[in-house]
């Protein structure tokens, strides 16, 4: 019988049960969605599980467009460790895209080894020199970069269109895309490689760039956690004045974080442009760099919680495909109004949800 | 051949005037909202869902006013949520705006499709389900005049009613927020939210008219693209404007005149570019329409880099009111 009350650790509340919790509201309100148009609910749940995770081709499937949101996510993450929201994803990994590209195109028979080592390079710098501008217009003329990254994803697919409708086009072809690339250039696809182990999947988009994210993954957490400049970027994202008093350089710290945040998005090119596609097309990101916002809000900005949230939203993207074979009233946009809902309920309501979670946890231990 | 030139002209201004009209509805709704400290990403996703919301509505009932009293609520109802998501629960309001614009690209595709079996469109309005034009006093009177005539009848005149309500919404805002009580409170919340409590004024009462404010006008801007310039709902048919109005917002300083001239200067770029394409001009031959589409673009960057002009934003913008630690 002791009379203070008895502490309850709380530690694991905000990075395990509140992205759960936020799921479940977030699903909650997809579902009165789903319910408003004469659905069911339940079912529709169902389809998405199973057209994500029902076979070994779906989870290929799955795993392939969660690459995607793996670098965005780590993207998107890196630069708010820093206090900067970076919504020039989309932008970052389309320029990216157009240097992988630019480079499969140029190179003739280089070994594959060797094209891939340098296409990562070349993607990230692409992606690193799109989000450089906004960055040093931010350390230098103070020009907020929210809104100069969103005129640079404008900027970005005006230039995009421009190159594919009028320089990049294969002649003689009416739709604005590249050649397709020499087999050299291909990303190995797990489907062959199993193959050639032996073995027999079913066919899939998942490639070796699946690797490159977790390995990009790994990089980001040692970044940002192991390192003198991690430290840095984390203190100027939690108190700039602070840091800069302790001699931290709020233009180094604001430009290197978006320069890392865009090379990440770049990346994102590797498993899209020389992984599945083999050919730079139109409007090659596809929404993924906002997709990374909402997979960086749920993992929390944590790279296992980025590769967690990306996943899920990989089996989103799969099984919404599924959603609308099975579903006659639903569309593939359902998943659209999820991801967006997740964003509200994990990024703009985090405060609204989290005090009344932990006071519910405390109350049964001041009972007793 | 002078009355060809003088034609195109008049024709450029008429599409600058048509093209201009929702982005001054939505980049005036944005001045309320930013200059009340909330940054407003949400102009896109709240013109699409009052685009969506008035051609449902205009489409079933058969009704243009309901269409319009439709999106409008509908656009107030998503102002509201921002509202509580930035000013009650001090959320990100970059955040919230984009959760919203990316909602919204879902939800009003989702909903068509369920609703009306049309691949995500609205069934196309009747004439009187939409706003037609409207010949403004005079017209075919002043029409025999040689110049003033043509320009009265292609540039003035002969509008839908909201690009009227457009014009008018720039000195009525403008008186709103440099002549009333409500616009001065406005204006002090967005540059110093601790002096206006102290004053006793609710900051958080101050924002959410602004943000009302700001759904009201982005309601209409909404209206306007699938009432009166389309005859139904097209998916994501805001295609960025909102974005576009939010440039424009800052391009002028989010000051309503010049975020007028703003407008007007995007529109006709956009107006030029849709009348050129692919036709060469003297001197500097074909100019790829992808280029003047992003000029809006790179002027806005360039301002807000200081090559033209300086964008000083409202002081407390995207910072949310803490009352007391």
């Amino acid at each position: 019988m002791s009379l203070s009350p008895t502490r309850v650790r709380l530690d694991w509340v905000v990075p395990v049960l509140l992205p759960v919790v936020n799921l479940a509201v977030a699903l909650l309100l997809s579902a009165v969605v789903v319910v408003l148009i004469g659905e069911s609910p339940g079912r529709a749940l169902r389809t998405l599980a199973s057209g994500a995770f029902g076979d070994a081709e779906s989870v290929g499937y799955t795993l392939y467009y969660a690459t995607n949101f793996v670098f965005t996510g780590l993207a998107v993450a890196v630069a708010f460790h820093g206090g900067l929201f970076n919504i020039g994803a989309e932008g970052q990994a389309y320029i990216g895209g157009l240097c992988v590209a630019l480079l499969c195109l140029g190179v003739g028979s280089w070994p594959t080894v060797l094209v891939v080592a340098v296409a990562i390079v070349i993607a990230a710098v692409g992606g690193a020199a799109w989000a450089f501008v906004p960055a040093w217009l931010q350390a230098h003329r103070g020009s907020h970069v929210v809104i100069t990254t969103i005129m640079f994803n404008f900027i970005a697919s005006s230039l995009m269109t421009y190159l594919l409708v009028n320089v990049l086009i294969k002649p003689g072809q009416q739709s604005p895309e590249t050649r397709e690339f020499e087999p050299s250039t291909w990303l190995p696809q797990l489907h062959d490689v199993v193959r050639w182990l032996g073995w027999e999947i079913g066919r899939s988009p998942l490639n070796l760039a699946f690797v490159f994210s977790l390995i990009a993954g790994l990089l980001v957490w040692f970044y940002l956690w192991h390192t003198r400049w991690g430290y840095e970027l984390r203190a100027f994202g939690h108190n700039a004045t602070a840091a800069v008093y302790a001699g931290i350089s709020p233009a180094s710290t604001v430009v290197t974080a978006m320069a890392i945040s865009g090379a990440l998005a770049g990346l994102m090119s590797l498993n899209e442009v020389m992984g599945v596609q083999h050919r730079l097309l139109l409007n090659m990101p596809g929404g993924a760099g906002f997709v990374g916002i909402a997979v960086a809000l749920m993992g929390r900005n944590h790279p296992v919680g980025i590769v967690v949230a990306a996943i899920l939203f990989g089996a989103l993207y799969q099984g919404g495909s599924e959603l609308s074979f099975d579903m006659p009233k639903l569309t593939r946009d359902m998943v659209v109004v999820i991801q967006g809902l997740i964003i509200l309920v994990c990024g703009a309501l985090e405060h609204a949800l989290r005090s009344p979670v932990e006071a519910l946890l405390r109350r049964p231990a001041r009972a007793e | 051949m002078i009355a060809d030139a003088f034609l195109i002209v008049t024709l450029l201004a008429a599409a600058t005037v048509r093209g201009a009209a929702p982005l001054i509805l939505a980049a005036l709704g944005g001045l309320f909202a930013e200059r009340s400290g909330v940054v407003d990403i949400g102009l896109e996703g709240k013109m699409l869902t009052a685009a969506f919301a008035a051609a449902a509505t205009a489409a079933v009932t058969g009704s243009v006013w309901a269409g319009l009293a439709a999106g409008i609520a509908a656009s107030v109802l998503f102002a509201l949520m921002h509202g509580f998501a930035c000013v009650t629960h001090h959320g990100n309001q970059v955040v919230s705006g984009m959760a919203l614009n990316i909602t919204v690209s879902g939800l009003t595709v989702v909903l068509g499709y369920a609703w009306f079996r049309e691949g995500g469109q609205t069934p196309l309005l009747a004439p009187g389900a939409r706003f037609g034009p409207v010949d403004l006093p005079g017209a075919s009177a002043l029409a025999p005049l040689p110049v003033i005539g043509s320009i009265y009848r292609e540039v003035i005149s002969g509008h839908n009613l909201l690009v009227y309500v457009a014009a008018a919404a720039v000195p009525i805002v403008a008186w709103l927020v440099y002549r009333t009580r409500f616009g001065l409170r406005l204006r002090a919340v967005g540059e110093s939210p601790g002096a206006v409590d102290t004053a006793g004024v609710s900051v958080a009462a101050t924002r959410y008219m602004a943000l009302v404010g700001s759904g009201i006008l982005c309601g209409l801007a909404g209206a306007y693209l699938s009432t009166a310039h389309h005859a139904s709902f097209i998916r994501d048919m805001s295609a960025g404007k909102g974005y576009l109005a939010l440039a424009a917002l800052i391009f002028g300083q989010w000051r309503p005149l010049p975020t007028l001239g703003a407008c007007l200067l995007f529109a006709f770029a956009d107006a030029v570019q849709l009348r050129l394409q692919g036709t060469p001009l003297p001197l500097v031959g074909v100019v790829p329409v992808q280029l003047i589409q992003a000029i809006p673009y790179v002027l806005t960057v360039c301002l807000l880099a200081g090559v033209v002009g300086r964008a000083v934003a409202p002081r407390a913008i995207g910072v949310p009111y803490v009352k007391e630690r």
